[in-house]
C-alpha cells in the first residue's frame, strides 16, 4: 500500500470513528432533554428508601442510594470471591481427577465437565435457587448438632448465616466456572512432559505428591492466564444474581434505574464497578503470575 | 544368594498382536552388569521400565530384591520397589523448577522422610563424587548434558538403590559429552553396583558388562558375556546388528 492510500484510509477510519461517537453524544443528550433530568449525580446523596435483604455492613432505607450502591458492590465482591475460590477448589480437583490414573474417576469427572458445560447458567442458577433450597419445605429443617441449620431460608453455620439467595448464586457460580477450570487444569498438566511423571514415579514418590511438587509448579504458567480469563467470566456472570433475586451491584442498579430514571449515570456507574473488580482480578493474578516467573527464572 | 533380577516368560503387547516383550526370560546376580542391545523399537526400554513398575507386563513373573510382582501391578509392591531401585533416564528428565540438589535431596526428604539436614550432606557427597559438586546451587537448565545426566545419576543414588537401571544414557549427549557419563557409570560398577543398561556403547559393554542380552522385535535372541558377544556372536541376527553398528 501507498503512503498516500494509507493516509486516507487513516483519515477515513477516524471520521467514521468521530461520527458515530457525536451521534452517541447527540442521541444522549437528546434524551436527557426529554426526561428533563439533566446529567448530574448529586441524586446519589437522597434516601434510597428501599429495603436490602442482604447486607454485609448496616442499611436501613433511609440511608443515601450512594450507600445501596456501595452496599451492592460489596455484595458482588462477596459472591465473587467465594465462588472463586470454591470454582478453583471443584475445579482442581475435578481437573485432576480428569488427568489421573483411576478410569472410573476419569470418566465421572468428564461426564460432570460435559454435563455442566453444556447447560446455561441461568437453568442452573434457577435449578439451585428453586430445586436446591425453596425445594426445601418451610417446616424442614436439616440440623447437624447445632451448628449446621439448612433451611428454606438458608443456611445457618455456628452462627453466620448464609441467604438461600447467595448459596444458590455461589453453588451455581462455582459449579459452572469449576467446569471451566478444570479443563485449564487439565491442559496445564497436559503440558508438562511425561518424562517428569516418570522421573518421579521412579523416585518412589506418590501420584499425589508428585502431582504437587513436580507437575503443578510446572504447570501454572499454562495455567495462570486460563485461570485469569475464567475468573473474569465468574465476575461478569455473577451479574445473574438478578434471576435469584441476591442484591449484588446490577440488581441494585436496576432498582435505582426504575426507581429515579437515571439510567445513563446508573450505567456509568455499573460500568466503573466492573472496571474495578476486573481490574482487582486481573492485577492480583498479574501478581501472582509474576512472582512465579520470578521464583521459575532460572529454568 | 538371591539374584537381584529375575524375569520370567515376560510378555507384554501395547497394540493386540503385536509384542512389545516376547516370553523374556533373564536374571542379573549382585553386582553384575547386564547391558541390553537392539534395534530401534525391540523393546529393550520397555523391558526395563517393567523393572520398577513404570510399565505393566500381561503375562509372566518378575522378581527384583525379592519382591514379586505379576500382570496384577501390585501399586504397593511397586512402590517398595521404586524406593530400592534407581532410574536414569536418555533424556535426564531432571526437574526443572528445582535447583540441583533439591533435585537430589528430594526423594530422601520426601520419600524416606529423612531429614533435611542428612539428605543435603549425602546430596553434595554424591554430587562430588560425579565431580559436580560445584554447581549444586544452579538449575537444570544452566548445566550442559553431560553434567546434568551425572545429576540424574546422583539423583538416582540418593536413595542408595541396590539396583540401577540405565535406558540409553549417552544418546542425548554431544560425543565429547559421552564419556564424563560412561566414567561415572564404570566407577559405579567398580563399586560393585548392579546395573541394567541399555546402550549402544560397545565400549563400555566391553568393559564394564558381565552379559549381553541382545533383543529383537520384543523376543531375547542371545545373552551371552561380551567378549563372545563382540567376537562371536551365536546368532546371525546379532551379528548383523553389531556390523550395522560398526558403520555408524
Ligand atoms: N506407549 C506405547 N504405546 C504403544 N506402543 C508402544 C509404546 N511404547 C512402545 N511401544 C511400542 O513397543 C515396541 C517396543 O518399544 P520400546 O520403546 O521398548 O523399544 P526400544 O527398543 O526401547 O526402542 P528405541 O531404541 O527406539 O528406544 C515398539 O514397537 C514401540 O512402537
Ligand atoms: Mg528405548
Amino acid at each position: 500500500m501507498k503512503i498516500n492510500q494509507k493516509i486516507f484510509l487513516q483519515f477515513g477510519i477516524c471520521i467514521i470513528f468521530f461520527g458515530l461517537i457525536g451521534i452517541l453524544i447527540n442521541n444522549l443528550t437528546i434524551n436527557l432533554i426529554r426526561t428533563g433530568l439533566g446529567f448530574n449525580f448529586s441524586w446519589l446523596f437522597k434516601p434510597a428508601s428501599f429495603a436490602l435483604a442482604e447486607h454485609p455492613l448496616p442499611y436501613t432505607s433511609s440511608d443515601s442510594y450512594a450507600w445501596a450502591l456501595f452496599i451492592g458492590w460489596l455484595n458482588s465482591l462477596k459472591v465473587i470471591v467465594s465462588s472463586l475460590i470454591l470454582a478453583t477448589l471443584l475445579g482442581t480437583l475435578i481437573g485432576f481427577a480428569r488427568t489421573g490414573k483411576n478410569s472410573l474417576l476419569g470418566l465421572i469427572s468428564a461426564g460432570y465437565i460435559t454435563t455442566i458445560r453444556q447447560t446455561p447458567l441461568l437453568l442452573q442458577l434457577m435449578f439451585w435457587y428453586f430445586v436446591g433450597f425453596l425445594g426445601l419445605k418451610d417446616n424442614m429443617f436439616i440440623q447437624i448438632k447445632n451448628i449446621f441449620n439448612i433451611s428454606n431460608q438458608g443456611i445457618e453455620f455456628s452462627g453466620l448465616i448464609f441467604s438461600s439467595e447467595f448459596l444458590a448464586l455461589l453453588l451455581g457460580l462455582s459449579i459452572f466456572t469449576s467446569a471451566y477450570i478444570a479443563e485449564v487444569i487439565r491442559g496445564g498438566i497436559l503440558s508438562v512432559g511425561r518424562g517428569q511423571w516418570e522421573a518421579f514415579r521412579s523416585l518412589g514418590l506418590s501420584e499425589r505428591k508428585g502431582l504437587i511438587r513436580i507437575i503443578l509448579p510446572q504447570a501454572l504458567p499454562a495455567i495462570i492466564p486460563g485461570l485469569t480469563s475464567q475468573y473474569l467470566n465468574l465476575a461478569k456472570n455473577s451479574t445473574l444474581a438478578i434471576a435469584v433475586g441476591y442484591s449484588d451491584i446490577y440488581a441494585i442498579n436496576d432498582t435505582i434505574i426504575n426507581q429515579t430514571g437515571r439510567a445513563i449515570e446508573c450505567f456509568i456507574i455499573l460500568l466503573v464497578s466492573f472496571l474495578l473488580l476486573n481490574l482487582l482480578i486481573t492485577n492480583t493474578m498479574e501478581i501472582i503470575n509474576r512472582l512465579i516467573l520470578k521464583s521459575r527464572k532460572n529454568i | 544368594m538371591e539374584p537381584i533380577v529375575v524375569a520370567k516368560n515376560l510378555t507384554k503387547s501395547y497394540t493386540k498382536g503385536l509384542r512389545a516383550l516376547d516370553n523374556v526370560s533373564l536374571k542379573v546376580n549382585q553386582g553384575k552388569v547386564l547391558v541390553v542391545m537392539g534395534p530401534s523399537g525391540s523393546g529393550k526400554s520397555t523391558l526395563i521400565r517393567t523393572f520398577n513398575g513404570l510399565e505393566t507386563f500381561d503375562k509372566g513373573e518378575l522378581n527384583i530384591l525379592g519382591i514379586k510382582v505379576d500382570s496384577t501391578h501390585d501399586e504397593r509392591k511397586i512402590q517398595k520397589i521404586r524406593r530400592r531401585v534407581g532410574m536414569v533416564f536418555q533424556q535426564f528428565n531432571l526437574f526443572p523448577h528445582l535447583s540441583i540438589l533439591e533435585n537430589i535431596t528430594l526423594a530422601p526428604v520426601h520419600v524416606q522422610k529423612r531429614r533435611q539436614i542428612e539428605a543435603e550432606e549425602y546430596g553434595m557427597y554424591l554430587l562430588s563424587q560425579m565431580g559436580i559438586d560445584s554447581h549444586a546451587k544452579k538449575y537444570p537448565s544452566q548445566l550442559s548434558g553431560g553434567e546434568q545426566q551425572r545429576v540424574a545419576i546422583a539423583r538416582a543414588l540418593a536413595l542408595k538403590p541396590e539396583l540401577l537401571l540405565f535406558d540409553e544414557p549417552t544418546s542425548a549427549l554431544d560425543p565429547e559429552r559421552i564419556n564424563e557419563v560412561l566414567d561415572a557409570m564404570r566407577r559405579l560398577a567398580e563399586q560393585g553396583m548392579t546395573m541394567v543398561v541399555v546402550t549402544h556403547e560397545i565400549g563400555f559393554a566391553k568393559d564394564v558388562s558381565d552379559q549381553v542380552l541382545f533383543m529383537d522385535s520384543g523376543k531375547v535372541i542371545e545373552t551371552s558375556p561380551p567378549n563372545i558377544f563382540f567376537s562371536n556372536a551365536k546368532h546371525e541376527r546379532s551379528r548383523k546388528f553389531l556390523n550395522q553398528l560398526d558403520k555408524h
